[in-house]
């Protein structure tokens, strides 16, 4: 018998192939964003804690939505879209306003909302409150260091967090 | 020239597509890694989540426990309502499960990796805060501070667009 030569597989199709699995691929594909704002809750009530300091007034934004979506700063109607410039004047009084913070350290935002309260409200606010400390502690690094923070090392970020402490409380709605 | 006989000019030559399977691979391989298989099953409720800027990215994955929120999809309206509903895995759960299944996930993991456990929250942007917080209570209850608020990435301006 004569020695046949070995058959040369044909890869032609193996792309075609290739092709059906990346389609397959592309079509199951959820690019899943995980981003979100970042919290880390109060520790659990002690029942033998100490009463919490008294706050003068002045130091605390009082921040309060109602079910319907709508918001009081200080008593004041406020939209979402001012939040972040009152946040900003808020912390960054050092005492000029009579009716705002002493200082960075001693501001407290505080955010009360019922039940009714929508999520997108409650995360749009915060959004915002988040944005206004972003932005004075950016302000400072600037100012101090001359780089943006996240740019800062991590000591000269624990000095901007320290003169700019994130201070806020929220209180749970009662049933 | 016998030996070196010139070849004959047959026009141009077609273009090899040897390569072709390994560049499709390439973009194969690329979408297999990225891609992302749901691994909590099914979705019984429906979530828009709300958008934000000030955000920042999950990192590990692994730790990461998610808690759905939002109405359950048309299937199970029937059954369970309009009302919005929490989800743990695949199936439906009560404010006072959220506690015990934090645990669960958490016994699950390596000890060192244990303080880096998130607790991400994906709630439907219509939810009402009344649910939100008797999470955010039970999560305080079995000590679990860390928790991400999922959102879109965008200004909160599109939360309020309709």
């Amino acid at each position: 018998m004569a020695k046949r030569k070995l058959q040369e597989i044909n890869a032609g199709s193996m792309a075609d192939i290739a092709f059906l699995l990346l389609i397959f691929f592309l079509v199951t594909t959820t690019m899943e964003s995980n981003y979100g704002i970042r919290r880390k809750l109060p520790p659990p009530e002690q029942a033998d804690a100490p009463p919490p300091p008294v706050i003068k007034k002045k130091n605390v934004l009082e921040i309060v939505i109602n079910g319907n979506d709508q918001m009081l700063i200080e008593e004041e109607p406020a939209d979402v879209k001012d939040v972040k410039q009152i946040a900003i004047d808020f912390i960054t009084n050092n005492g000029k306003n009579p009716n705002y913070s002493d200082n960075p350290q001693k501001a407290v935002i505080s955010i009360k909302h019922s039940r009714e309260t929508s999520y997108k409200e409650y995360i749009s606010v915060y959004n915002e409150l988040i944005a206004a400390y972003n932005e004075i502690r950016n302000r400072y690094a600037k100012q101090k260091y001359g780089k943006p923070f996240d740019k800062l090392t991590e000591e000269e970020q624990k000095v901007v967090k320290d003169t700019y402490p994130q201070k806020i409380a929220e209180s749970t709605p009662k049933r | 020239m016998g030996k070196f006989s010139k070849k004959k000019d047959s026009g141009t030559p077609a273009i090899s597509t040897a390569s072709l399977p390994d560049i499709v691979f390439m973009l194969l391989f690329f979408f297999m890694v990225a891609t992302v298989m749901r691994e909590n099953g099914e979705k019984k409720v429906m979530v828009r989540m709300p958008s934000a800027d000030q955000v920042k990215k999950i990192e590990k994955k692994g730790l990461v426990s998610f808690i759905y929120v939002g109405k359950p999809i048309p299937k199970y309206q029937a059954k369970f309502g309009t009302e919005p509903r929490i989800q743990l895995n695949d199936a439906f759960a009560n404010v006072n499960e959220v506690g015990p299944f934090v645990l669960k996930e958490k016994a699950a993991k390596r000890e060192e990796e244990k303080p880096l456990m998130i607790t991400s929250i994906k709630a439907d942007e219509d939810v009402g805060m009344g649910i939100i917080t008797d999470i955010k209570e039970e999560l305080r209850k079995v000590n679990a501070l860390k928790v991400n608020y999922s959102t879109k990435k965008g200004s909160v301006e599109q939360n309020f667009k309709k």
